[in-house]
């Protein structure tokens, strides 16, 4: 396996009883790369990455995430991954400072580090004001920027988003996005689910998941012109109405 | 008593207005820290119209909505929904509104046909009297009938939840984000049900933080932060857009964004999809912006211009 990846997943499976969520799906992400994981609901999407998170031990296949075994070495990767999601991110009844020093505290950041970040993190965003306010009062999409702020705090090599923008307003929605290309240029890859097609389009690479599997892998470019599409909308309907199983 | 309500035509309500609403103010929260949910919303809607509330998460939708199938206070103005006032009239048009709140609110443990079942007996109907109704929507399910409603799929669940909405046959249905995390494919199906439900006579009213559903309904309202930035016909809408817009792409995306945004004729660019578009001063000239590419190096550049989108209209009345 070459070095370059920083996420290499063969075969990789995942079934409950009968039911192969994951069904034996293979692909690697790059170093530094912002990569899209897209499917319908139901398509496995977060069973996947579940797995490449160290959450859930994978029935069969092989995969490595920043080098570490997702079966053996689940605590490796988890601290040297950040994570966000739509539906949990922050505290809401914690203020932003002590939420920032929370999630540092847990990824084990001295002291030191953790106040200076602070006050750097609070400068760029614009919170200096706002840092002891409870962050249930903050608007969602300044919830957002702050949740992904935080999930890199600990600087890992990778972060999962899931669903970052859902709901987000349009102009708030593309600052989030001017933060993930600021992010991948300092190195960190991005691995990101959303709903929002345009957003594809602002990705690397793409995978879109059918009923298990990864039906299409490739730029956005590549994706269009291997389908005869003219958006990205159209290269997910014609792939998505493949989908035999039911949503979630 | 509501009989006599029913039959009273409400102080200057226009004919054909299945709802109107009227300056309402709603806020949460102590004197210390209050959240002005509504900052004064005022819209109508036609009878058998399908009128998009369309908005980000925070904007106040979902709270338009709870006031308007009586289920909120407001804190000020004044709504009447099928003719009836929402504060003085509310068990009359909690009998004629059907409501499909965001969050799944179905009984969990009861199974498919036993909720459908249960919101017809509250209603004092049947699911026989107007299986006419929910037939299309309830046929997809029905093979799940024993089935308990938690244990169904997302897609599944919403269809057994806009069956339940129906089944009194309500004249006015409120449909808070049925769409919100659902992928492209289900959305579509999805809109597609509601478009056999308008051609049945319902109005309806839906919300949706999906800016892209607004070409999907009559009229729409745009709403941030509590209030009404624009409400029309999405064609009207798209008519006000009174600035230039390009669209433009080039190698480096991202550089072209930050050069473009230093560009003295530029009022804005951002990332949409492939392209970013570019909003214009007006008057600007096509000649000088090449020039300007070419001289930051980006020298395939491929412009033109375009009609804007609910989108770019919403991100232009924002900014506002």
């Amino acid at each position: 396996m070459s070095s370059d990846y920083i996420i290499t997943a063969e075969h990789l499976t995942k079934k409950f009883g009968d039911f192969k969520a994951v069904d034996d799906i293979t692909f690697n992400v790059h170093k530094g790369e912002i990569f899209g994981f897209l499917g319908a609901n139901g398509a496995g999407k977060t069973t996947a990455m579940r797995m490449l998170c160290g959450l859930s031990i994978p029935t069969e296949g092989k995969a490595t995430v920043a080098g570490f075994d997702v079966y053996r070495q689940t605590e490796d990767i988890k601290k040297n991954i950040g994570y966000m999601s739509q539906k949990f991110s922050l505290y809401e009844d914690l203020t932003i400072r002590e939420n920032i020093r929370f999630y540092a505290g847990i990824y084990g950041k001295s002291n030191a580090f953790i106040k200076e970040k602070t006050a750097r993190l609070l400068k760029q965003l614009h919170l200096e004001q706002e840092a002891n306010k409870l962050v249930g009062s903050l608007p969602l999409g300044w919830k957002q920027k702050l949740a992904f702020s935080v999930a890199i705090f600990h600087e890992p090599q990778i972060v999962f988003l899931d669903e970052p923008t859902g709901g987000v307003d349009p102009v708030t929605r593309r600052e989030f996005w001017n933060m993930i290309y600021e992010a991948a240029e300092v190195g960190i890859t991005v691995f990101v689910t959303t709903h929002y097609m345009d957003e594809a389009e602002y990705c690397d690479r793409i995978s879109i998941m059918v009923d298990g599997r990864v039906e299409a892998l490739g730029s956005p470019g590549e994706l269009k012109r291997s389908m005869n599409a003219a958006s990205m909308d159209e290269v997910f309907l014609k792939l998505a109405r493949k989908a035999t199983r039911s949503a979630d | 008593m509501e009989k006599s309500f029913l039959n009273k035509k409400p102080n200057g309500s226009p004919g054909d207005g299945a709802v109107v609403v009227e300056n309402i103010v709603k806020h949460y929260g102590s004197n210390k820290e209050t959240v002005q949910a509504l900052r004064g919303v005022s819209f109508e809607v036609k009878k058998g119209e399908m009128f998009g509330i369309i908005g980000p998460d925070g904007a106040g939708k979902t709270s338009l909505f709870r006031i308007l199938t009586t289920l909120l206070l407001p804190d000020g103005g004044s709504a009447i929904v099928n003719g009836h006032d929402i504060v003085k009239e509310y068990k009359a048009i909690r009998k004629e509104v059907g409501y499909m709140p965001g969050r799944f609110s179905l009984y969990q443990d009861l199974t498919v046909a036993e909720n459908l079942e249960f919101f017809a007996t509250i209603f004092n109907t049947t699911i026989e009297e107007n299986y006419d109704l929910i037939k299309d929507i309830y046929s997809q399910i029905e093979k799940f009938k024993e089935r308990r409603a938690g244990k169904l799929s997302g897609g599944m669940k919403q269809k057994l939840a806009l069956s339940c909405a129906l089944i009194h046959r309500p004249v006015v249905l409120f449909l808070d984000e049925p769409t919100t995390g659902v992928d492209v494919v289900s959305r579509k199906e999805f809109w597609d049900m509601l478009k056999q439900l308008k051609a049945q006579g319902i109005t309806i009213l839906v919300s949706t933080p999906y800016m892209d559903e607004a070409g999907l309904c009559d009229r729409v309202a745009l709403i941030q932060n509590g209030q009404l930035l624009s409400v029309d016909t999405p064609q009207a809408i798209i008519g006000q857009y009174n600035r230039p817009l390009l669209a433009i792409k080039a190698q480096q995306m991202l550089r072209l964004q930050n050069d473009l945004k230093q560009y003295e004729d530029v009022e804005d660019c951002y990332p949409f999809g492939e392209y970013h578009h570019l909003v214009m001063k007006a008057g600007y000239r096509e000649e000088q912006l090449r020039s300007f590419l070419e001289q930051h190096g980006h020298h395939s550049a491929e412009v033109c211009t375009i009609q804007p989108n609910i989108e770019d209209c919403f991100m232009a009345l924002m900014k506002n």
